[in-house]
């Protein structure tokens, strides 16, 4: 599904590399989680993938399927299947949640030349997924995350996900600024997506999420590069004995 | 103190040029402001009020040709129930126009010659109680040589907008109307104005607020690249009136919109809006006024502007607390999204405060897109178009807010989508 070959990337603004080297295959059907300590790399990767400016990519390769990803835009991208749940959701005053729903959802059948979804359809389908994950329809109605609390703001996050449907969905430390309930919530519409063809990148500073979001596969990234990879153990051990073991042991 | 002959010389050449009306019962408030403009003179390219937007076009003799541009869209508030009052090239068009009868609202218009003695106290007075501290010369003009307007005394809450309409037909044509509005105490009313009107159009508007009042105009200049306006608002607050005007500016190579508020009365409301969209051969100037004499009033100035291709952007915003003004709480933001390097925003915006119980706080700047928000809708799958569309409208969303009616907030944001779709191809 994702595959991510030697990926090497450094900031374009000054000369400092970020990414030395990641090599990774997130599987039809998997979770894969990475964790890794503050500056690791990790949100970098989460960027280079969905395509935000500022980086350069000076060595490997990234695809989706066959699409070759680091070569197209953004929008193409997620077209293509990619999803990105931001650890920071943007808010957008002026705009409807629902309006820019159906504008993405249809922006992305057009790019696919697939029918666009009509709005009765888009409204049942939109409202069913939303119950399951508690946004009413005041949420729906209001600008893109404006005075959204952080729990709404990462199930809002979720429910874009479930409407796009998208092949690769990478978490982007969506735990983050979350209390239990709210991430048992979100943890539950995520795996409610979970499915045969659809892989996930769940990246996190902490073990907890995990045990909400069971992984298939555990990397530790640290330095900008992938310095252990293992089972849903790695991630406890992490959790006991911090990175530095890891770390030292990798230099 | 004398004018300088170049002025001197420009004034008069003006004045000779258009007809002063010298029977009905404004003959004596036109001879009044006729007296006034040769004091004052019209503005030049050296006054600094004028700083910022060059003014020689709108005080020429000769009004510049300004090619009629034919809309394919529904007119703007074409879906409002409303009370429609047209004017076509500044001539008031009775066909056109409905029935000038409505509950809670006496209308009239200023050619006819009925004497309307209500209107008698207002018309010029509140116009030149505006021209201090600073000279509004357009707006004199325009109290001495208005050809028409529209009277309307409004005495309840009047159920439906009533709404000026201004056609352009003729290249070269040069309106000048003059509209009085009184809402009287307890009394509520929502004006709409939209259309170029003309080529060059003057066009000026008087309220008072009575006590306890309401007054809501929202207005659409029209889409017509070459036109040109120069419109004045002069408006005064009674005790817990509310007074809220917001305009949508869509092309036009020179416009200048300016509001002169005075608030007298304890706990009224004032809110000032507008948004403007320019690309290429595009000036906007909001100049702006706010003086509070009284007690515990609030004011918001909001104005958004965005330029792309050259064009232009002007905000001078003022206000002004007057000694024992206390427990006002004024706000002003002017702000513009700048699309490209060409674009030019120039603002000044200013506090003069002489009381010291109050809150003001005012604010300006101008960027380009917000390149976050780009990027979490082109991850979303939106094309870069559409996504910074979308962004546009958020931008300038602070502004429609403004605006009381959420059927009037769609009928402006449909006027913006539709705007930001052509620009799109």
């Amino acid at each position: 599904m994702l595959e991510i070959k030697n990926l090497h990337v450094k900031l374009e603004e000054e000369d400092k590399q970020i990414l030395k080297g990641v090599n990774l295959t997130v599987e039809a059907g998997k979770v894969h989680a990475i964790m890794g300590p503050n500056g690791s790399g990790k949100s970098t990767l989460s960027y280079v993938l969905s395509g935000k400016d500022g980086y350069e990519v000076t060595e490997g390769s990234a695809t989706l399927g066959d699409v070759d990803l680091l070569d197209i835009e953004p929008e193409e991208r997620a077209a293509a299947g990619l999803f990105l749940a931001f650890q920071y959701p943007v808010e957008i005053p002026g705009v409807g949640n629902m309006t820019f729903l159906r504008t993405a959802v249809n922006s992305q059948r057009k790019a696919r030349g697939e029918e666009e979804m009509s709005s009765t359809e888009f409204l049942k389908v939109v409202r069913e997924k939303a119950k399951s994950l508690k946004i009413d329809a005041d949420m729906l109605k209001r600008p893109v995350n404006v005075g959204f609390s952080g729990g709404e703001k990462k199930r809002n996050e979720i429910l874009q996900m479930a409407m796009l449907e998208p092949k690769m969905c990478i978490l982007d430390e969506t735990d983050s600024g979350l209390d239990v309930d709210a991430m048992k919530l979100v943890a539950d519409g995520v795996n409610a997506l979970r499915d045969e063809g659809r892989g996930f990148l769940v990246i996190t500073h902490y073990q907890r999420l995990l045990d909400h979001i069971k992984p298939d596969v555990v990397h530790i990234m640290a330095n900008g590069r992938i310095i252990k990879t293992g089972g849903p153990e790695l991630a406890l051990e992490v959790e006991h004995n911090g990175y530095a073991d890891l770390m030292a042991e990798e230099a | 103190m004398s004018l300088p002959q170049l002025k001197l010389d420009a004034t008069e050449a003006r004045i000779a040029a258009l007809d002063l009306p010298t029977d009905g019962w404004a003959a004596p408030a036109r001879a009044d402001a006729l007296a006034r403009l040769r004091v004052m003179g019209l503005p030049g390219a050296r006054d600094e009020y004028w700083k910022y937007t060059r003014p020689e076009t709108l005080t020429a003799v000769e009004a510049p040709v300004a090619a009629v541009f034919a809309a394919e869209e529904t007119p703007v508030f074409g879906t409002v129930d409303r009370l429609k009052i047209v004017f076509t090239d500044g001539v008031f068009d009775a066909e056109a126009s409905d029935d000038l009868s409505l509950e809670g609202v006496e209308i009239a218009r200023l050619a006819d010659s009925a004497d309307i003695h209500w209107a008698k106290d207002l018309y010029g007075a509140l116009e030149t109680a505006g021209q201090t501290p600073v000279m509004r010369p357009l707006a004199t003009l325009n109290t001495a040589f208005a050809s028409d307007g529209v009277l309307l005394r409004v005495t309840g809450k009047v159920s439906k907008p009533i709404a000026l309409i201004y056609n352009h037909a003729s290249e070269a044509s040069d309106a000048i109307l003059h509209h009085v509005v009184k809402v009287e105490q307890g009394g509520d009313v929502t004006l709409l104005e939209s259309g170029p009107a003309a080529a060059r159009f003057n066009n000026v508007l008087e309220v008072e607020v009575a006590d306890g009042a309401g007054f809501h105009h929202v207005r659409a200049q029209g889409r017509d690249h070459q036109r040109r306006a120069a419109t004045h608002i002069f408006a005064r607050l009674g005790t817990e009136s509310a007074f809220k005007t917001f305009t949508l500016t869509a092309n036009g190579v020179l416009t200048r919109n300016e509001v002169v508020v005075e608030l007298t009365g304890d706990d009224a409301l004032c809110h000032v809006a507008g948004a403007c969209m320019g690309d290429g051969e595009f000036h906007h100037d909001d100049t702006v006024f706010i003086t509070h004499d009284a007690v515990n009033c609030e004011s918001r100035q909001v104005f958004k502007k965005v330029l792309r291709n050259g064009a232009q952007g002007v905000f001078q915003g003022k206000i002004l607390v007057k000694p024992g003004a206390q427990k006002t709480d004024g706000y002003q933001i002017s702000q513009s999204l700048l699309l490209d390097g060409d674009s030019q925003f120039l603002a000044k915006p200013e506090l003069e405060i002489y009381a010291d119980d109050v809150a003001c706080s005012h604010g300006s700047t101008s960027g380009a897109i917000d390149e976050d928000g780009l990027f979490y809708l082109r991850a979303r799958g939106l094309p870069r178009g559409i996504a910074e569309d979308l962004l546009t409208i958020a931008f300038i969303a602070e502004a429609v807010m403004e605006i009381e009616s959420q059927e009037l907030q769609d009928e402006i944001n449909a006027r913006v989508e539709a705007w930001l779709e052509r620009r799109r191809g």
